[in-house]
């Protein structure tokens, strides 16, 4: 018949634009995908040590037997673009099972973090102490005790060697993630509880020494680490501060319930820019470069291993945070909202959103984007997950599943599964091939208000109201 | 004077050199003196004795404990439970029971055509004081016309009727086209223009009018707040309820019905 072998004319083009090899490469429409890969790496030059590769048409249909498959109208006249995009090469275990529960912490758990390389966790709960646990023997290793009301955030520095946490006081103290014990005194400024923690990036300063935080009282101080003083305070904001991150860029951007996302300067503290448009409170803020600018100098590909020096590591934290920019050209930002709608900013460039990402049925409750900023998942009290194309912020898929709302969403490391945890006292695990649930983790007795996916991607952590960390691995 | 003679002889020969000791000793006995007494009083007199008594330990005690509360070091105060994270924390979490009692409210209010208002119920706006009437005619005898004392809101494209046949005069000096709406959840107000007047509650009449009193149902632009439908259609129009007298204060002051 006329379908079976009918040469077409294909062009490969990556996800920034450039073109691989010359145009015109002549393939018959029933080639398999496996047969564009083995082609495309010779054209990549990778023929030694082949990246898996996947193949989507340029309107976004993934093509995933042949091409005559997936493709229903292949015009034979015209060249086809196919945009390839290289997968992460090391692949995440899912986690299926419930290797410990940690019970320790008197009071509902309110945030738990896995280190940037992966090897140690940091819990904070409302009784008021921090927990370092081990991970090998998964048990507690030390407790640490000075914060006299809930500790809310926690916040591992980027070389992993201590703990910023803040309690609902507005008290800020440091602890070494070695030896458990208080790094110098407590870091008291704020009036009101501290809503969002962030470290200066790596790649920027190797010490490690400067540090962000912003409160209810809609003012951010940038500290420093060395005297236990604060530098700078950013004021601009007129309700309290929700979300806020140090970008790559030397920027820092802020969502607060003003309805405003506020770009700052971290140094010299000016406003740079003001983004408008939200119809409600700003909950989330999530940059493409998140992931990057948190394992810094800690590759998964690699196993997480610590680099020997500063230097170094300051140059490895460089590389990773330029190529994460790399698929989007430049640093972007999500801000989700009560408004049940998401803005996509390109915060350096322009005061004018680049898309609207609308939807949801209730508000959206926080935004991530995936280790290589290809997708973007926005978890929301409408029970459902919203997956989105992290280069132009259009719409993918939904995931539903759960029965009450999502609070938390963590990435596995090769971008290829999707943990969210719920009121509902469930976590579920997505496959973002089949964009459908891979697995159910029920297991937690009470609303799970925390998840996170350590950077090696071995194992997922979750804890909430029940008072209990669990530990989750294959 | 005649009782000085004690206080005199006091200041020219000073006083007995064990005197301190004595009123030392004295007081010390005030105590056991007292009590004796208490023991041996009887009737009224005790009675009264024992009130007053009882009256002064209850100041003691009271001053005693707070002598001791100032000598107490820093306790560490006890911790609420019912820690939330912080996305959770300025928002007010419903039990599960009060949800369901609050879904079950709803559907009955909506079942007897009851709709949520900030301003339920309000005094009826009657024709004489919504009204004025205007004598017309050669020898001002004709009183069929009336003019409005109220607020109102005219369309854009509002034309006056010929003299003849206009019998409600709605002054341009009471015509508004803004109102100032306040966002219940956010609390600010912005200065947002009309589109209509959905219902007025003292008179369907007022309503066709435009008349603008407390309590009146405006339609509002609300294109400046930026919100959307779940399909991405900008939302253009909300209604808000008026919540001032508007022709008492200049002004239109409503709160928006989400």
């Amino acid at each position: 018949s006329a379908m079976e072998g009918t040469q077409i004319s294909v062009r490969f083009v990556g996800e920034d634009g450039n073109v691989l090899g010359n145009s015109g490469i002549l393939l018959p429409s029933t080639s398999t995908t496996n047969q564009l890969q083995m082609l495309a790496n010779q054209l990549l030059e990778n023929i030694d040590d082949p990246v898996p590769i996947s193949f989507y048409t340029e309107d976004g249909t993934e093509i995933v037997e042949t091409i005559e498959k997936s493709v229903e109208k292949v015009d034979v006249e015209k060249t086809m673009t196919i945009v390839y995009q290289p997968q992460a090469v090391f692949r995440v275990s899912p986690v299926t099972r419930c290797s410990s529960s940690l019970p320790g912490h008197d009071q509902p758990v309110i945030n738990a973090l896995f280190s940037p390389d992966g090897r140690g966790l940091a819990s904070g709960s409302g009784d008021t102490t921090v927990r370092i646990w081990d991970l090998d023997t998964e048990l507690p290793l030390f407790t640490c005790k000075a914060h006299k009301n809930w500790v809310l955030i926690i916040s591992w520095s980027p070389d992993a060697s201590k703990i910023a946490s803040a309690d609902k006081d507005g008290k800020i103290n440091l602890w070494d993630a070695s030896t458990g014990k208080q790094v110098g005194k407590t870091m008291a400024a704020h009036k009101q509880w501290i809503t969002a923690l962030a470290w200066q990036p790596l790649h920027n300063d190797a010490n490690c020494r400067l540090l962000a935080s912003a409160g209810k009282d809609a003012v951010i101080r940038i500290w420093d680490t060395a005297t236990y003083s604060v530098v700078r305070s950013l004021n601009g904001h007129t309700a309290s501060i929700t979300s806020m991150k140090w970008g790559g860029e030397g920027l820092i951007y802020s969502g607060s319930q003003d309805r405003t996302v506020k770009v700052f300067r971290a140094a010299d503290g000016t406003l740079c820019r003001n983004l408008t448009g939200h119809a409600h409170w700003i909950n989330t803020l999530a940059l493409n470069t998140d992931y990057a600018l948190r394992t810094s100098c800690f590759d998964a590909k690699n196993g997480c291993v610590q680099p020997k020096s500063k230097q170094e590591a300051q140059a490895i934290a460089q590389k990773r945070y330029d190529e994460a920019k790399k698929i989007a050209g430049g640093e972007r930002l999500v801000s989700g909202s009560d408004d049940f709608t998401m803005f996509f900013w390109n915060p350096a460039e322009s005061k004018a959103s680049l898309a609207r990402m609308t939807g949801h049925q209730q508000l959206v409750n926080q935004v991530a984007f995936s280790p290589d900023t290809r997708l973007i998942a926005s978890a929301s009290f409408d029970k459902s997950v919203k997956i989105w194309c992290g280069r132009t912020g259009k719409y993918i898929s939904s995931l539903r599943g759960h029965v009450q709302a999502v609070y938390q969403v963590a990435w596995s490391a090769d971008s290829r599964l999707l943990v969210s945890g719920s009121a509902d006292s469930t976590l579920k695990v997505w496959d973002m091939k089949t964009k459908g649930l891979w697995f159910d983790l029920p297991g937690h007795g009470d609303e799970v208000f925390t998840v996170d996916w350590s950077p090696e991607g071995t194992k997922v952590v979750s804890g909430g109201k029940d008072k209990v960390l669990k530990i989750w691995k294959k | 004077p005649q009782n000085e003679h004690i206080e005199l002889h006091r200041k020219r020969f000073g006083r007995r050199l064990d005197h301190e000791e004595r009123a030392r000793k004295r007081q010390a006995r005030e105590g056991h003196d007292r009590s004796a007494k208490a023991k041996k009083m009887r009737g009224i007199k005790a009675k009264l004795y024992h009130k007053k008594r009882y009256s002064e330990k209850v100041e003691m005690r009271k001053l005693i404990k707070q002598h001791e509360e100032k000598e107490k070091t820093g306790v560490a105060e006890k911790q609420e439970t019912g820690a939330v994270p912080a996305y959770l924390l300025d928002r007010q979490q419903q039990t599960a029971g009060t949800v369901l009692s609050n879904m079950i409210k709803q559907k009955r209010k909506e079942k007897a055509n009851k709709y949520q208002v900030p301003i339920p119920k309000v005094k009826a706006v009657s024709d004489a004081e919504a009204f004025k009437v205007v004598k017309t005619g050669k020898s001002r005898r004709k009183g069929w016309k009336r003019m409005v004392t109220k607020v109102t809101y005219v369309g854009e494209s509002f034309t006056r009727k010929p003299a003849k046949f206009e019998r409600f005069i709605r002054p341009m000096g009471l015509r508004f086209n803004k109102a100032h709406v306040t966002h219940p959840e956010l609390q600010t107000t912005f200065c947002l223009p009309i589109v209509g007047v959905k219902k007025n509650p003292s008179s369907q009449m007022y309503t066709t009018l435009g008349v603008i009193t407390k309590g009146t149902i405006l339609e509002v632009n609300v294109s400046e707040l930026g919100m959307v439908t779940q399909g991405g259609k900008v939302v253009w129009g909300k209604y808000a309820q008026v919540t001032n007298n508007p022709e008492n204060d200049g002004c239109i002051n409503a709160v928006l019905l989400l």
